[in-house]
């Protein structure tokens, strides 16, 4: 698509990228699609680099204005976008629930999937050499602390992860989690409520899901469940 | 006693800029202190405040809320502050929510590192400082530290524009964690220097007192220019 003056640089290997397209996607906002492929270093270059210098994805070139950072597009899109409002409610205390939980995930459910997808795929792609079987059990072990607190605290009482409603909470939730169930974390097992949560969802998702997680879930078949914990 | 219940340790970096926030624009609150280092934050009493048993949190008339990000701009937009510390301009407010989200796994996540490394950790296991992760840490942080000076205050004077926000109270605060325990964190830095001593006059005495438990620690630390 050329002229949209949303320009969206993504790799869908990236959760946080995928939480933004699929924003849009579920919105019908039109964007102009700038895929950045991680392996093969494009977000290192100069040129990516004056649109984004942290040199990382997702971030947005909206008419000019360029920004950073998968909390902060997703914020700035559905003020700017008046998309249904529980995307990212108005009311004062129901958006300081979604802001809470967009926090929260960065040093959590986003730090140890990322480390456990970063140990079982990326080091050893890199570097030739085989996974570091001590590093990961130790990021696991930290992973399954975040879903039990998920599925305790967050999911305890309610079917969303910032309240009744989906939000953009739970973009970024559904999209962290993948990247871990993609590499065999059994991040189910135990936990009804994710399980019934990521369900939900994904159905209100599709088709759109689905087209997202399609190259992230060709790892399932290198990496089948491990059921250990 | 004010409506508004907030829980803060002044040992954490997130408490003291929320407490900032609150001094700087002068609203009433119920200081609710609790002491990490005294396990308080493990308490039945605490966990119905905040499950996650973090602080800072507040009880604002029953609402409870944590994470210091979420908690300064639901005060922000409540209390109706003067604009600058978060912007209602969209494209303003996206630069501010722009830095208060990369700080999670930068700024924050290695200043703290090198603080735990370097207090934390011994005080708990009695064990001398891990100088080889000590290392890593402090190289990471480095490297965030040079992002600040270089990207974020590239072309404006404050973290998220050209005024203060609450993107420069989250900021100056993780700064001081691992400046207090001797990390050279000015040294090459000029861009942030001015930066600190100005964000720093602006909350005067504020910022004076809600650091001086933390600058306690200076004594034990004193600044190590080996970067």
């Amino acid at each position: 698509m050329t002229g949209v003056g949303l320009k969206v640089y993504y790799d869908l290997m990236s959760q946080p990228s995928r939480a933004v397209v699929l924003f849009l996607k579920a919105n019908n906002i039109p964007f102009t699609p700038k895929p950045v492929a991680l392996r093969k270093g494009e977000h290192l270059g100069e040129e990516y680099g004056e649109t984004n210098p942290f040199h990382l994805v997702p971030a947005i070139d909206d008419n000019g204005f360029k920004i950073t950072e998968s909390v902060a597009i997703l914020k700035y899109l559905a003020d700017k976008h008046q998309v249904p409002d529980h995307w990212y409610p108005k009311d004062l205390k129901k958006r300081a629930q979604v802001d809470s939980y967009m926090a929260w995930q960065h040093l959590n459910l986003r730090m140890f999937g990322a480390m456990v997808f970063r140990t079982k795929v990326i080091i050893p792609r890199e570097t030739g050499e085989p996974m570091d079987t001590k590093k990961l059990a130790e990021f696991e072990v930290q992973l399954e602390t975040c879903l039990d607190k998920i599925e305790s605290i967050l999911l305890g009482k309610r079917p969303f992860l910032a309240g009744d409603e989906i939000s953009v909470a739970d973009l970024l939730g559904i999209c962290e989690l993948m990247q871990a169930y993609a590499v065999g974390h059994d991040v189910f097992r135990g936990r009804p409520k994710l399980d019934a949560w990521a369900k939900r969802v994904q159905a209100r998702l599709q088709p759109h899901f689905d087209q997202a997680h399609i190259h992230l879930l060709k790892l399932r078949e290198r990496f089948p469940p491990s059921a250990k914990f | 006693m004010a409506g508004l219940k907030v829980y803060f340790d002044l040992m954490s970096q997130p408490s003291r800029a929320v407490v900032l926030f609150l001094k700087a624009n002068k609203l009433q609150f119920t200081p609710k202190p609790i002491a990490l280092r005294k396990g308080e934050h493990m308490k039945e009493d605490f966990g119905a405040i905040n499950p996650f048993r973090l602080v800072p949190a507040i009880d604002d008339n029953g609402f409870k809320l944590s994470e210091s990000v979420a908690i300064l701009r639901y005060l922000a937009d409540k209390y109706q502050v003067s604009d600058h510390w978060y912007p209602k301009d969209l494209q303003k407010r996206a630069r501010v929510d722009t830095f208060m989200a990369w700080q999670h796994l930068n700024l924050r996540l290695f200043g703290s590192l090198v603080f735990r490394t370097k207090v934390i950790d011994p005080r708990m296991t009695g064990k001398p400082i891990d100088k080889k992760k000590l290392a890593e840490c402090e190289t990471q942080l480095d490297i965030c530290l040079d992002k600040i000076d270089t990207i974020f205050l590239r072309e404006s004077s404050f973290l998220g524009g050209n005024e203060i926000s609450v993107a420069d109270l989250l900021g100056i605060c993780e700064l001081m964690q691992p400046y207090a325990v001797g990390h050279d964190v000015f040294h090459g830095r000029p861009k942030l220097d001015r930066w600190a001593k100005k964000v720093q006059q602006q909350l005067q005495p504020d910022f004076d007192q809600a650091h001086t438990f933390l600058f306690k620690l200076k004594e034990m630390f004193p600044p190590s220019a080996k970067l």
